[in-house]
């Protein structure tokens, strides 16, 4: 559609006309500001801990155990250069052999979740599943950060205080921007 | 011709004066738009409708995604 609308535009005398292919799903994935009635409506990239520990496949699990016990962190995403998401180290994967690999224990390729994508359908997904804790990264997979469930639920919680409880939100029924609740 | 770009060119030329619209209808842009964006639904865009715009600076042009 933006594609027929630019042509359009030059067609009416517009003498500049530019093409942002790839919408305002691609703007919005990105954490970029928004404007309108869901500008409002919490998002994950809004309670995320972006201060995560990290390592890389070739470290020792030993070393890095350390790191994140003296952080206060059971979990520690495995990066590479670009912070891109390759796996995650939590619960079993601690109890191996200090000096194996981090890449021959993590869990590999955990769901990750994009920072525009709506808090209250996450949580509910999140509590559906069991799920404490979500890994949040941008379109290209690099990390941004941690939401935990406790932090999203008192997030909503505030929301729900601040607007009286009984109010129908804009957006109830959709996940993020692009995408409409099945 | 229109030229295509990205995210980065687009919040460059938003910091040289560049236009933003929005071609998707009323209702979709109500919901969520761009910073400064204005409407004008595709099926609306004529010479009346882009009064609006200065005809001699950049012009960008968006919708959802790449339909």
């Amino acid at each position: 559609m933006s594609g027929r609308a630019a042509w359009r535009l030059e067609s009416l005398g517009c003498s500049l006309v530019y093409r942002y292919a790839a919408g305002k799903l691609d703007w919005f994935a990105w954490a970029l500001p928004m404007e309108g009635e869901f500008a409002a409506i919490p998002k994950a990239g809004d309670v995320i801990q972006a201060e995560v520990p990290t390592c890389v496949l070739t470290d020792r699990l030993g070393e890095v155990y350390q790191r994140c016990q003296a952080a206060g962190w059971k979990v520690c995403i495995v990066v590479n250069d670009s912070r891109i998401v390759l796996g995650r180290l939590r619960r079993e994967a601690w109890k191996a052999d200090p000096e194996t690999p981090v890449e021959q224990v993590m869990e590999e390729g955990p769901t990750t979740f994009r920072p525009d994508h709506f808090l209250e359908p996450l949580v509910r997904r999140m509590r559906d599943k069991k799920v404490g804790s979500v890994i949040v990264t941008n379109p290209d997979g690099a990390l941004l950060g941690i939401l935990y469930r406790k932090d999203a639920e008192e997030r909503l919680q505030e929301e729900r205080l601040r607007k009286g409880g009984a109010e129908k939100n804009a957006g109830q029924e959709w996940v993020s921007v692009g995408y409409r609740r099945r | 011709m229109p030229k295509d770009i990205n995210r980065d060119e687009v919040q460059r030329l938003l910091q040289n004066g560049a236009q933003l619209v929005e071609a998707l209808p009323a209702e979709e842009y109500n919901e969520a738009h761009l910073p400064s964006a204005i409407n004008i639904p595709l099926k609306k865009l004529n010479k009346q409708t882009i009064e609006l715009l200065d005809k001699s600076r950049p012009v960008i042009t968006y919708c959802s995604d790449f339909q």
